[in-house]
């Protein structure tokens, strides 16, 4: 192996440390040397993060692998916080679905928590994909190393903290946590945060988030953008508002492309730092009006069988929403109702947040404003509850573009979806 | 007729196998779920926005493609479809392999019995020349060819 450990590293891949973390050792190491790494770096983080949250039964390979690692007594070097739950009682479902998602989609599910508890899981609520949120506690610091894999809190943590952090697959996070390092390459370097594409917002007014990730996910795929044109509406502070915003954009240009670092002119931290000298020389253009937003949208599939059919089911939070998102949301909900002269939502509506949001939440005021609407409060993945042909066949409505990309849900903008949900489309 | 390409071993190995084609990204949770949920040992791809591949059998094929796209627990569903042995015969990658389908292959290298072999930077011109049930061949030194 032409990768220079250190003495720890060396001693795991020789076996000191037994033949699980030899072949654990070893995976990381021919995994960085596809890369081009030359040594792995410590994961500083204070937590890490698991994309996989769910006990799916096809998966069971990967649940019988984990019994191996934790019989051998390997266990993370962080605790960390997971994905969110594939299941929630509180979320409508019919008595086939219930069969279907206990016995065929989930049957691994109790056996899987109970591993995440063994090898080090924050707590029974660090379930969410949104877990940099400061209610759940897992917020890395600028610089710090990551070994995360969801795509949504890879992003984030890349652009809008300054985290460095791969865009890993699970199981591959999982043991980079146990090592406690990770391949020194692409994002946890200098060289692989320098922006390969400029983009030019020039719309009239403020691109939804969802809508503006879409567009620059699909044009440069993997590579990283550096956005002018924003400052006019987001300003130059990190604020609550501001990043709820860049959670959903980012969370839509990691799905529809495969974006794992963005930089916004004077907002983002390298950005705000090192401005334009971040972008590569030769670097490509790529401009964005209200026309480019609204051809991205008009040539998403429809992949409902019946395109007109009545929606059944709104999901909104994917990812998971903010504190501010729900009281906003709520707002909006409580004064569209009003206006349209309902008591209760249109379309059996779910929010979905984070269970230490979720909790938090119910003890405001805007509770009982919003359960009286009648929306679903639940702390599920939307995406995993659709993942299945029974839900699939469902007419689901969404303003989220990575449930969209991943799901047969259809994407509406937050203010048709808000139109539609209040009774205003009618 | 047979035109060799020589690429990188990531997992080295030979298999002789038919070729399936993709060529646009591949979407491997989306690829392979379905299937796998409903047993067909085929694995029929599942994925309908893969227009090349939906409904065509890729277990014990040789898989050519340009890259993986889609969700990040793609290694993970890798390294499931190697461990059910429905996993294709190997993966042919035009391009730099990208860092979820190398997970995938790298783990089931090391943890599962199967041999797999994936090769990258195959390059553009073996992606425009591989048909859908051509002969492949696949060297340990990462040479492939193609008949």
């Amino acid at each position: 192996m032409s990768m220079t450990l250190t003495p720890e590293q060396q001693e795991m891949l020789s076996g000191a440390q037994g033949e699980t973390m030899a072949r654990i050792m070893k995976t990381l190491v021919m995994y960085g040397e596809t890369f081009g790494a030359e040594k792995m770096v410590p994961v500083t983080s204070q937590y890490g993060h698991t994309v996989i949250s769910f006990g799916i039964g096809v998966m069971k390979p990967v649940y019988d692998l984990y019994d191996k690692l934790i019989d051998s007594g390997a266990k993370s070097r962080q605790e960390f916080s997971a994905d969110p739950r594939p299941l929630d009682k509180n979320i409508p479902t019919t008595l086939l679905q219930d069969i279907v998602f206990k016995k065929i989609m989930y049957p691994q599910q109790a056996r899987y928590e109970a591993q995440l508890q063994k090898l080090g899981i924050m707590n029974d609520d660090a379930y969410t994909c949104a877990c940099y949120l400061p209610q759940i506690g897992n917020e890395p610091k600028r610089g710090d190393v990551l070994s995360w894999a969801e795509s949504s809190a890879v992003v984030y943590a890349n652009s809008v903290l300054g985290a460095r952090c791969n865009r890993n697959s699970g199981m591959l996070e999982m043991m980079g946590s146990i090592a406690g390092c990770a391949p020194y390459f692409g994002f946890l370097t200098d060289d692989g945060r320098k922006a390969d594409w400029i983009v030019e917002v020039k719309c009239a007014k403020k691109p939804e988030a969802q809508l503006l990730g879409s567009a620059i996910g699909m044009k440069v795929l993997e590579k990283v953008p550096y956005i002018k044109g924003m400052e006019q509406w987001l300003g130059t502070e990190l604020d609550d508002e501001n990043r709820a915003y860049l959670k959903d954009f980012g969370a839509a240009t990691a799905s529809n492309g495969a974006v794992g670092l963005y930089h916004i002119a004077n907002l983002t931290p390298e950005a705000k730092d090192m401005g334009e000298s971040l972008i590569r020389e030769g670097a490509p253009t790529y401009v964005i009006d209200d026309a480019e937003l609204e051809r991205v949208k008009a040539n998403y599939p429809c992949v409902w069988k019946n395109q007109y059919a009545a929606p059944k089911l709104c999901f909104i939070g994917c990812p998971h929403l903010t504190m501010e998102q729900l009281h906003d949301w709520t707002d909006k909900v409580v004064s569209g109702l009003e206006k349209n002269g309902l008591e209760k939502v249109a379309i059996p509506t779910v929010f979905t947040t984070a269970p230490a949001i979720l909790k938090e939440f119910k003890k405001t005021p805007d509770w009982p404003r919003l359960e009286k609407t009648g929306i679903i409060l639940s702390y599920i993945c939307p995406l995993m509850y659709m993942n299945n042909p029974l839900c699939a066949k469902q007419p689901v409505i969404t303003c989220s573009n990575k449930l969209r990309t991943y799901t047969t849900a259809k994407y509406y903008t937050t203010g048709d979806i808000l139109e539609m949900i209040t009774g205003g489309g009618k | 007729m047979s035109k060799e390409f020589k690429g990188r071993p990531v997992v080295s190995g030979s298999c002789t196998a038919e070729a399936v084609v993709s060529h646009g990204g591949f979407n491997t949770l989306a690829s392979f779920q379905m299937p796998m949920m409903f047993g067909d040992k085929k694995i029929k791809c599942g994925d309908q926005n893969n227009a090349d591949l939906y409904k065509k059998p890729l277990a014990h094929k040789a898989l050519c493609l340009p890259m993986t796209i889609g969700s990040t627990t793609g290694g993970m569903v890798l390294f499931t479809v190697c461990s059910n042995n429905v996993a294709p015969a190997c993966m042919l990658f035009s391009e730099h392999i990208d860092s979820l389908a190398a997970s995938g292959a790298i783990l089931a290298a090391n943890w599962t019995d199967v041999n797999m072999p994936v090769v990258d930077q195959l390059g553009d011109e073996f992606l425009a020349y591989v048909k859908d049930g051509m002969q492949i061949t696949v060297a340990p030194d990462g040479t492939v060819t193609v008949s």
